[in-house]
């Protein structure tokens, strides 16, 4: 009889979710699905509220990366001006952006998967969290919880507060920065640079320890998908997107993000509230690609910041040129913190970031906008048609978490194979069923969200799918 | 601690919302090291518990907005000794609750039918993810609340004087804090 092993809810990951394992007559593990049980439809309440709302309010899909909504809002909104910013704002944003992307990334790797690296994924489950790792190792979650704390006080300064800044607006940003700011930020510099150095030595040391799990949450070929500037090199504010597949091969380039419709395509199925996006010359679910920071890394020529660039050398030798194992997300992330550090010290040291012209103003020059940036977990596209009065007619969001959809369910697919037993599933393999969709980091806030509470539940069903049994009854 | 010298409980939740509420729980930063040593984290989406228990200390984001949300937070009331309605969407619906104007069917319309291709199945419509509710509710409409903890999200150092002073046992001093 085929049976179905739920993990309900998927823990430590930022949003709610659950997975369905199948399992054949044989009592091999055939396949599984990852759902996510939220919805909130911003599409649908975004009409007939005014584009200058947008930023604010789509900041609300998320509470981890509110930064890179209001800043695609934001730029939506200048092509809705039909403006440029200043300079001074531009190097605002992008500030703002590698602050998010550092406290964004150290959420992910020290609060939620440095349980599993560094007490084990077969640990006692009620310790396995940031406070009982703070107990085992005080000295390098402190570590963590400061980078963090960084990248928010960077936002907070900028942006006017840590979640949900209010400071970027179409046409620039709100206000100029003072001196002090910027130096009191500086003052983090050589501290950061020593956290992210020390964490990166830490995960390479444990790489060892990993093999199954490298080998098994996710190792599978998939295209790539991030921004790249003019030179190639990585980019999180403003650059043109470019694909290469599992063999390294460019597949296109210099593509431009307000064209994404034309290479992107959104499927919807009826299990999950989270679209499945694929690259639409290859059809669904053939063009399946991956975002975020692995794909970002896979795809630039080279990062352009020489720590980083370094770093990548080594990660390519290593993990290889793409790098396909979904558990490497967790070193790419790493190595863009890094990088994320070096830009904020570049950006901090130039002095176009006081100039304090960062607002231009206009009115209404266009009615579609399409702004786009890098999310911490990958390309983010808002996508608004305006009518003449400034009201949103029609909004679409393409989610950065949405874009790893199908490559998240092939991810649990491959885990469950390699770590589930059907007749007796232990607690240790279930754990890396989930820590698989933790290599992506998802945010499903931004899709979705919410918390479930079934524990773990078997479910014995005929071939017709009425239920026979349920375990616990 | 409290009084009697125990470790507190606390558990953290997220029903409908962006989990900028947490954000701002960790925002704590150091704060939330030093508060280690007095609560013990039960069910949160930080921890790995899987089925809720009994705490002392509930603190509940986001807005009641789906049929597993709603049993969710019924039995999260029936194991919390008090609950605390952490930010906006949970007090008053907030954001979440801007959908409240359409009718269920136009919402998932928009955002499956009319937006992607292909379309194999729309969400919400079968029984393989929950059933949106036809209006999103504020937690106190479904079950009663202790605390209320306004904002979008509330400041960090509020949410740390609440859970000091419940470790405490002792009335939280919220009136100088600035909300949202
Ligand atoms: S109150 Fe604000 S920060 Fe909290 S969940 Fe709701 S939208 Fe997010």
């Amino acid at each position: 009889m085929a049976k179905r092993i739920v993990i309900d809810p998927v823990t430590r990951i930022e949003g709610h979710a659950r997975i369905s394992i199948y399992v054949n007559e044989a009592g091999e593990v055939e396949a599984a699905q990852f759902h996510v049980g939220e919805f909130r439809g911003f599409e649908k309440f975004a009409q007939g509220r005014p584009f200058h709302e947008m930023p604010g309010l789509m900041a609300r899909t998320c509470g981890i990366c509110p930064v890179s909504h209001v800043l695609a809002g934001s730029r939506a909104g200048d092509m809705l001006l039909g403006l440029d910013p200043p300079p001074a704002a531009r190097a605002q944003r992008r500030l703002l952006n590698y602050a998010q992307h550092l406290q964004s990334h150290a959420l992910s790797f020290f609060y939620l998967s440095c349980p599993d690296l560094l007490l084990g994924f077969d640990s006692p489950p009620e310790r396995r969290h940031i406070l009982g790792l703070a107990e085992a190792d005080p000295g390098f979650v402190r570590r963590g919880v400061r980078l963090r704390q960084f990248g928010q006080t960077i936002i907070e300064t900028i942006g006017g507060r840590r979640v949900h800044p209010p400071g970027s607006v179409p046409g620039g940003m709100t206000r100029p920065l003072e001196r002090e700011e910027v130096e009191r930020i500086r003052q983090w510099l050589p501290e950061a640079l020593e956290s992210v150095q020390m964490a990166l030595d830490r995960f390479k040391a444990l790489l060892g320890q990993f093999q199954e799990e490298i080998a098994s949450l996710g190792d599978f070929p998939s295209l790539f998908m991030g921004m790249v500037n003019g030179q190639g090199e990585l980019e999180i504010y403003d650059g043109a997107i470019r694909f290469v597949d599992a063999a390294g091969n460019l597949v296109a380039d210099n593509l431009d993000p307000a064209r994404y419709f034309t290479y992107i395509g959104e499927a919807s199925e009826e299990w999950s509230y989270m679209k499945f996006p694929y690259y639409r010359p290859l059809g669904y679910p053939g063009g399946m690609y991956r975002v975020g920071p692995l794909a970002r890394l896979n795809v630039c020529t080279r990062v352009g910041t020489p720590l980083a660039d370094r770093e990548l050398r080594e990660f390519r030798q290593r993990a290889g040129r793409p790098a396909c194992a979904t558990f490497h997300y967790h070193w790419a992330r790493l190595i863009e913190m890094l990088h994320a550090v070096e830009r904020i010290d570049e950006i901090t040291a130039d002095d176009v970031l006081l100039d304090p012209r960062v607002r231009a103003r206009a009115g209404q020059n266009a009615n579609v906008g399409i702004g786009a940036c890098e999310a911490p977990r990958g390309t983010l596209f808002h996508h608004y048609e305006v009518d003449d009065t400034g009201l949103v007619r029609r909004a679409n969001l393409l989610i950065a978490t949405g874009q790893n959809n199908l490559a998240m369910n092939q991810a649990v697919t491959q885990a469950a194979k390699r770590f589930v037993r059907a007749d007796d599933p232990a607690e240790g393999g279930l754990n890396r069923v989930e820590a698989a969709i933790r290599c992506f980091d998802p945010c499903l806030s931004c899709a979705t969200h919410a918390f479930g509470r079934i524990p773990l539940l078997v479910e014995f069903r005929r071939r017709d799918g009425s239920l026979l049994r349920r375990l616990p009854a | 601690m409290d009084p009697a010298g125990r470790k507190v409980r606390v558990a953290t939740a997220w029903l409908s919302g962006c989990s900028g509420c947490h954000m701002s729980l960790l925002d704590m930063d150091e704060r939330l090291l030093e508060l280690a040593s007095r609560i013990e984290l039960m069910a949160s989406p930080l921890t790995d518990w899987k089925e809720f228990p009994e705490t002392d200390v509930t603190l509940v984001e986001g807005a009641v907005g789906n049929v597993e949300q709603l049993e969710l937070i019924r039995l999260i009331r029936s194991r919390s000794r008090l609950l605390v309605s952490l930010g906006d969407c949970a007090i008053t619906g907030n954001v979440p609750a801007m959908r409240n104007v359409y009718p269920v069917e136009d919402l998932l319309r928009e955002s499956y039918e009319a937006q992607s291709a292909p379309v194999i199945g729309v969400p919400g419509r079968g029984s393989a993810v929950p059933r949106l509710i036809d209006r999103v509710l504020q937690v106190h409409q479904v079950v009663e609340v202790d605390y209320f903890l306004p904002g979008c999200p509330p400041d960090a150092g509020a949410i740390y004087e609440l859970l000091a002073a419940l470790c405490e046992g002792r009335q939280p001093a919220l009136e100088t804090r600035r909300f949202g």
